[in-house]
C-alpha cells in the first residue's frame, strides 16, 4: 500500500483561516495568557545572562558553518552511527520518511509505539502514515496527547495544545482517555496525572518508540533530546527498538558547541535555566537496536537560497511564536503548517516552495520583535521580505501588479509624483462631511472596514513649500 | 546647519502639517532647512510587498534627489530604515553596485528626527510647550531597526506643560505594516483593537509617534469608534509653542 | 540513485562554490575549569522544587539516612557503585522495571552539577550513577553531589562531559507546563528529587 501523505506544511490561504480564528474569543484569550506568560519568563532569564549576545552570535555562526558544510558533516555523523551499530537511513521527502519508518515497525511485528515529541515527525505526517499502515501511534507528551484525543491539529511548536484551556482538556479526557475518572477536575494537577497513569503502563510495555532530535553531534554521533516531562526518557530508554527522525539541519559539528545551544535553547523555549531533562545518548545503548532516519524534505531546497537558508539556524526554541502579535491573535492552526508563526510562515514556504504557500510570507506586519527574541538570530523580516519577492515573480495578483507599477512609475519621478498627489486632492470630495473618510472601493474598502481614512488636505506639503 | 528634509510620501500627500511642523521645530533650532526637488517616495511598500524590482527607480530616484545633502532628516523611522537598511541591498540584488554604493553613502547621512535632534544636535530641550496629557507609540521600525530607544521620550520629557503618560504594552506593534493592513485585515484589526484599547486607557488626549503611516492607521480606528484621541506626530508636539501652540481639536 | 547520493548531490549543488566560513566567535563565558559556587548551585536547585541538604564532605552517610527516614523509604534501590557506608541497606542490583516501578526510591551519585542552572548530569556508563532506567521509574530520587563536582557553568559541564556516552541531565523534577502554561511537577519522571551537597 502506498501512504501518498496528507499535507503537513500547508493550509488554506492564511486570512481566510485567521479570520475564523480571530472570532473564537476563548482562543484569543487561551493565547494572549500563555504567550503572555512565556513572554515574560524568556525576558527574565535572558536579561540574567550577560553574555547572551555572545552567545547569540555564537549560535547563528555555528549553524551557518554547520549549513555551508552540511555534507561533511553528515557524512562524519553517519560513519559515527554506523561504527557504534546504529542503522542509518535516507529519506528524500516526507513520504519517503514515513514509509522507512513505518516498515522498520512493521518489521518488528508490534503494532503499538510510543512516541516523543518531534517537530520531525509531525513534518513527515508519521501518524497518518501510521494509520495507514494499521500501527497505532501514541503521543507521550502531555500536549501531544492532547492533541491525538482530541482528533486535533497542533497549534505551537513547544506547547502544541496552547490553544485549550484547562477546562476544555479535562472534558476531552474525560471523553476520550481509557480508564480515566469520571470526576477529574480541571487542575493542571489532576490533569497531568491522569496523563500519568494513562501513559506508565503503555511505557513499560510497548515494544518499539520513535523520537525525533534537537541535535545530533556530528564528530561523536550523538543524540540530544531535550525535554521537561520524562516521557521523553521513558521513550529512549525501556522499548527495545528506538527510530529517530532526525531533520538534516539538525548537526553541530563538535560536542563542545552544545555549550552554546544547551544555554541558549531552554532560556529561549520555556524560559528556564534549564529544562527538567535532557538525555544524550551516542549509538545503541543497554542493548537497545537503534535506527536514525536522516531527512531532506525541502531543506536541500532551502540551503540553496543563500538568504533564506538562515531558517535552518532554527533551533524550535517557538520564542518568536510567544513574541509575535500575529501569532498571538489567530493562533497556529491559522497557519496551516506544523510549523507556525514567525518561523512557520519563512521555513514552510521553502520547504514546501512558495508556490504551495503564497500566504505565509505576508502574515507578519514586519514588526520586527522575532528576529529580537530569536537565539540564533535569524533575520526573519528580510527572508519575509524576500520570499515575497518570490510568490509575486512566481503568480503576482494581477490587480495588485498593475497598481504597484503605476505607483512606481510615478514615484520614479518628481514631476510624475507631483501631479499624482494633486490628482489624489479629488478625493476631497469624499469625506466631506466630516473631513476624514469612512468607505472607500476595493482593495481600500480593506482599510476602511475598521479605520476612517484621512482626506487629501487642500495643499500638498510640496506645494505649501513652494508657496511660503 | 544646512538640513535637506525627506519629507515622504505620505507625509507630502496626505499629512503636511508633519512636514511643516517639521520645517518650524528645525528652523526654530537655527538651522536652514531645504526640500530638494527630484525627491518622491523611499520606495519600501513596492521592497516589502514583494515588488523590489519595480521599487528601483524609485530607489535611483531617492539617491540622486539627496546626493548632494551633507545631512538629510526624515519625520519617519520607517522611512529612514528604508533608506539606512534596504536602499543598497535593492541596488546590489538588482546588480547595480555603483548605486548601491551612493544608496549606502545617503544612507549613512539619513537620520530620523528624534536621532538628528539628540544624535547630531545634542539636544533633548526643543523649547516646546504643549499643555495636554499625552501618550507616546514607539513605531516598530524605529524601535528594532533604528534603535533610537528612549530618544523620543526624552524630548517629550523636556516638553514644557506636558502630560506625558506611559502606554501599556507601547512596544508591540499597531498592526499597521504597510500592505499588511490591507491583504490581513481582520489580524491587523485585532491588533489595533488591543492598541486603541491600550491608547484610551491611558486617558491621553493626544497620542503622538515618530511615524505618520502608523499614526494614519491608529488614528483612523480612534476616529472610526470617535474616541477623541487626536493622533500627532512627534514633530507637531516638538513644535509647539506657547506662542503657536499645535491645535489638538480640529 | 538511492536517497543517500541524492541528498549528497543536492547539497553540493545547493552549495555551489563553497567559501571558507569565518570562524565562529566565542565572546561568552566559556570553561574556566574554576570550582562551581556550592551556594549558588544550592539555590538554584531549590529553584526548581527540588528539595537540597548541604552537609559536609563527612557527614553524607548521615543525610542519606535522614533523607530516606523523613521520606519513609524504606524498599530503595541505589547504583551499584555508590559507597558502601551510603545507605547501607539499600538494594545495589535491580534494574527490573517493574521492580523499579514499586520501589520507594533510588539513590545515586552524579558525573557533573552545574551551579548557574542547577544542573545534575548523570553517566549512566558510571557503576555510582546506574542505567538510565533506575533514575527513571522510582519515584523518588535522591542524589550526592560532591563539591568536586560542582562546576560553575554550561561550557564547563559540556568540557567535562566529553566521551561520556550516554548522558541524563536533570534539572529539578519532572514538570509540564503544557496546561494554560502552568507549571506542574511531576509527569513521567521521579516527582521528587532530593539533593544532598557535600561541601
Amino acid at each position: 500500500m502506498t501512504f501518498l501523505g496528507m499535507p503537513t506544511l500547508s493550509g488554506e490561504p492564511f486570512p481566510t483561516a485567521a479570520r475564523a480564528a480571530l472570532g473564537d474569543a476563548q482562543l484569543r484569550r487561551n493565547l494572549a495568557k500563555a504567550t503572555g506568560t512565556i513572554r515574560a519568563k524568556r525576558a527574565r532569564v535572558v536579561e540574567e545572562l550577560p553574555d547572551w549576545a555572545g552567545l547569540r552570535a555564537a549560535g547563528a555562526a555555528i549553524k551557518d558553518a554547520t549549513l555551508a558544510d552540511l555534507d561533511t558533516h553528515l557524512l562524519a555523523f553517519e560513519a559515527d552511527l554506523v561504527a557504534r551499530g546504529t542503522t542509518v537511513h535516507w529519506a528524500r521527502d516526507g513520504a519517503e520518511a514515513a514509509r522507512i519508518v513505518t516498515d522498520l515497525v512493521a518489521a518488528t511485528g508490534t503494532r503499538e509505539v510510543i512516541k516523543v515529541k518531534s517537530m520531525a515527525g509531525a513534518e513527515i505526517g508519521l501518524n497518518d502514515a501510521f494509520d495507514a499502515a494499521g500501527i497505532a501511534p501514541i503521543e507521550t507528551d502531555l500536549a501531544e496527547l492532547i492533541v491525538q484525543l482530541g482528533h486535533d491539529r497542533p497549534s505551537h511548536i513547544l506547547v502544541p495544545a496552547i490553544h485549550r484551556s484547562r477546562a476544555e482538556i479535562r472534558d476531552l479526557f474525560r471523553r476520550e482517555m481509557p480508564g480515566v475518572a469520571p470526576d477529574l477536575t480541571d487542575e493542571p494537577a489532576a490533569l497531568a496525572e491522569a496523563a500519568r497513569r494513562f501513559l506508565r503502563h503503555k511505557f513499560t510495555t510497548v515494544d518499539v518508540a520513535i523520537s525525533g532530535a534537537n541535535f545530533a553531534v556530528a564528530d561523536t554521533g550523538s543524540l540530544v533530546v531535550v525535554e521537561s516531562e520524562g516521557n521523553g526518557r521513558m521513550c529512549l530508554t525501556l522499548p527495545r527498538t528506538l527510530i529517530s527522525v532526525v531533520g538534516i539541519e539538525k548537526l553541530v559539528p563538535t560536542w563542545s558547541d552544545l555549550e552554546v545551544f544547551l544555554q541558549l535553547l531552554p532560556r529561549s523555549s520555556t524560559g528556564e535555566r534549564m529544562n527538567p531533562y535532557t538525555s544524550v545518548w551516542t549509538g545503541p545503548t543497554e542493548g537497545q537496536t537503534a535506527h536514525v532516519v536522516l531527512v531532506d524534505n525541502g531543506r536541500t531546497a532551502t540551503l540553496a537560497d543563500t538568504v533564506g537558508r538562515a531558517a535552518l539556524r532554527c533551533i524550535r526554541c517557538s520564542a518568536c511564536l510567544n513574541s509575535c502579535p500575529v501569532y498571538a491573535r489567530t493562533g497556529g492552526h491559522a497557519y496551516g503548517s506544523v510549523y507556525p508563526g514567525p518561523i512557520g510562515a519563512v521555513l514552510s514556504p521553502q520547504l514546501t516552495g512558495v508556490a504551495h504557500n503564497r500566504t505565509l510570507p505576508y502574515a507578519s506586519s514586519l514588526c520586527g520583535v522575532c528576529q529580537d527574541v530569536c537565539p540564533v538570530a535569524i533575520d526573519i523580516p528580510s527572508i519575509l521580505v524576500h520570499l515575497r519577492g518570490k510568490v509575486v515573480e512566481d503568480h503576482a495578483p494581477v490587480a495588485e501588479a498593475a497598481a504597484m507599477r503605476a505607483l512606481a512609475w510615478a514615484m520614479a519621478d518628481a514631476g510624475r509624483w507631483r501631479r499624482l498627489l494633486r490628482a489624489g486632492r479629488l478625493g476631497r470630495a469624499l469625506g466631506r462631511r466630516r473631513d476624514r473618510i469612512g468607505s472607500l472601493p476595493p482593495p481600500l474598502s480593506a482599510w476602511t472596514g475598521t479605520r476612517d481614512a484621512p482626506r487629501p488636505p487642500r495643499q500638498t506639503f510640496r506645494d505649501w513649500w513652494e508657496s511660503r | 546647519m544646512r538640513v535637506a528634509l525627506f519629507v515622504t510620501c505620505l507625509v507630502d500627500g496626505l499629512f503636511p502639517d508633519v512636514g511643516k511642523a517639521t520645517v518650524t521645530l528645525l528652523e526654530r533650532l537655527g538651522h536652514e532647512v531645504v526640500v530638494p526637488r527630484g525627491q518622491t517616495c523611499c520606495g519600501q511598500m513596492h521592497v516589502n510587498t514583494g515588488y523590489a524590482r519595480m521599487a528601483l527607480p524609485v530607489v535611483r530616484n531617492h539617491v540622486e534627489a539627496f546626493a548632494d545633502a551633507d545631512v538629510v532628516v526624515t519625520p519617519s523611522g520607517s522611512c529612514t530604515a528604508a533608506v539606512r537598511h534596504q536602499h543598497a541591498d535593492v541596488a546590489r540584488e538588482h546588480g547595480d553596485r555603483g548605486l548601491a554604493d551612493a544608496a549606502a553613502q545617503v544612507g549613512q547621512r539619513t537620520y530620523e528626527l528624534s536621532e538628528f535632534l539628540v544624535d547630531v544636535l545634542g539636544l533633548t530641550d526643543v523649547g516646546a510647550y504643549f499643555p495636554h496629557r499625552v501618550t507616546y507609540h514607539p513605531t516598530c521600525h524605529s524601535l528594532r531597526l533604528l534603535r533610537v530607544g528612549d530618544r523620543p521620550e526624552q524630548l517629550l520629557r523636556a516638553v514644557r506643560g506636558i502630560d506625558l503618560v506611559e502606554l501599556p504594552a507601547a512596544d508591540e506593534c499597531c498592526g499597521f505594516g504597510g500592505t499588511f493592513a490591507l491583504k490581513n485585515p481582520d489580524t491587523s484589526t485585532a491588533m489595533l483593537a488591543d492598541k486603541m484599547a491600550a491608547v484610551v486607557g491611558t486617558g491621553a488626549r493626544v497620542l503622538t509617534a515618530g511615524d505618520s503611516s502608523c499614526l494614519m492607521h491608529i488614528g483612523g480606528g480612534l476616529s472610526r469608534l470617535r474616541t477623541g484621541v487626536r493622533p500627532l506626530h512627534l514633530a507637531q508636539v516638538l513644535a509647539s509653542t506657547a506662542d503657536a501652540p499645535t491645535a489638538v481639536t480640529r | 540513485m538511492n536517497a543517500r547520493d541524492e541528498i549528497l548531490r543536492r547539497i553540493a549543488a545547493a552549495l555551489g562554490d563553497r567559501r571558507p566560513t569565518p570562524p565562529v566567535p566565542r565572546a561568552y563565558r566559556r570553561a574556566t575549569g574554576e570550582p562551581g559556587d556550592v551556594d549558588l548551585f544550592a539555590d538554584r536547585v531549590r529553584d526548581y522544587g527540588a528539595r537540597v541538604r548541604v552537609v559536609s564532605a563527612d557527614a553524607i552517610a548521615a543525610a542519606v539516612a535522614t533523607a530516606l527516614h523523613d521520606r519513609n523509604a524504606r524498599d530503595v534501590v541505589a547504583a551499584p557503585g555508590i559507597p558502601a557506608g551510603w545507605a547501607p541497606t539499600a538494594d545495589r542490583s535491580t534494574v527490573d522495571t517493574q521492580r523499579l516501578g514499586a520501589v520507594d526510591g533510588v539513590i545515586t551519585a552524579c558525573r557533573v552539577a552545574i551551579a548557574a542552572t542547577g544542573t545534575i548530569v548523570l553517566d549512566h556508563d558510571a557503576p555510582d550513577q546506574g542505567v538510565r532506567a533506575l533514575t527513571l521509574l522510582p519515584d523518588y530520587h535522591l542524589v550526592v553531589v560532591r563539591r568536586d563536582r560542582i562546576v560553575a557553568d554550561v561550557p564547563d559541564a559540556v568540557a567535562a562531559l566529553a566521551g561520556v556516552r550516554t548522558q541524563t541531565w536533570i534539572s529539578g523534577p519532572s514538570a509540564t507546563s503544557d496546561i494554560e502554561l502552568e507549571r506542574v511537577e511531576g509527569v513521567h519522571g521521579p516527582r521528587t528529587l532530593e539533593v544532598i551537597v557535600a561541601r
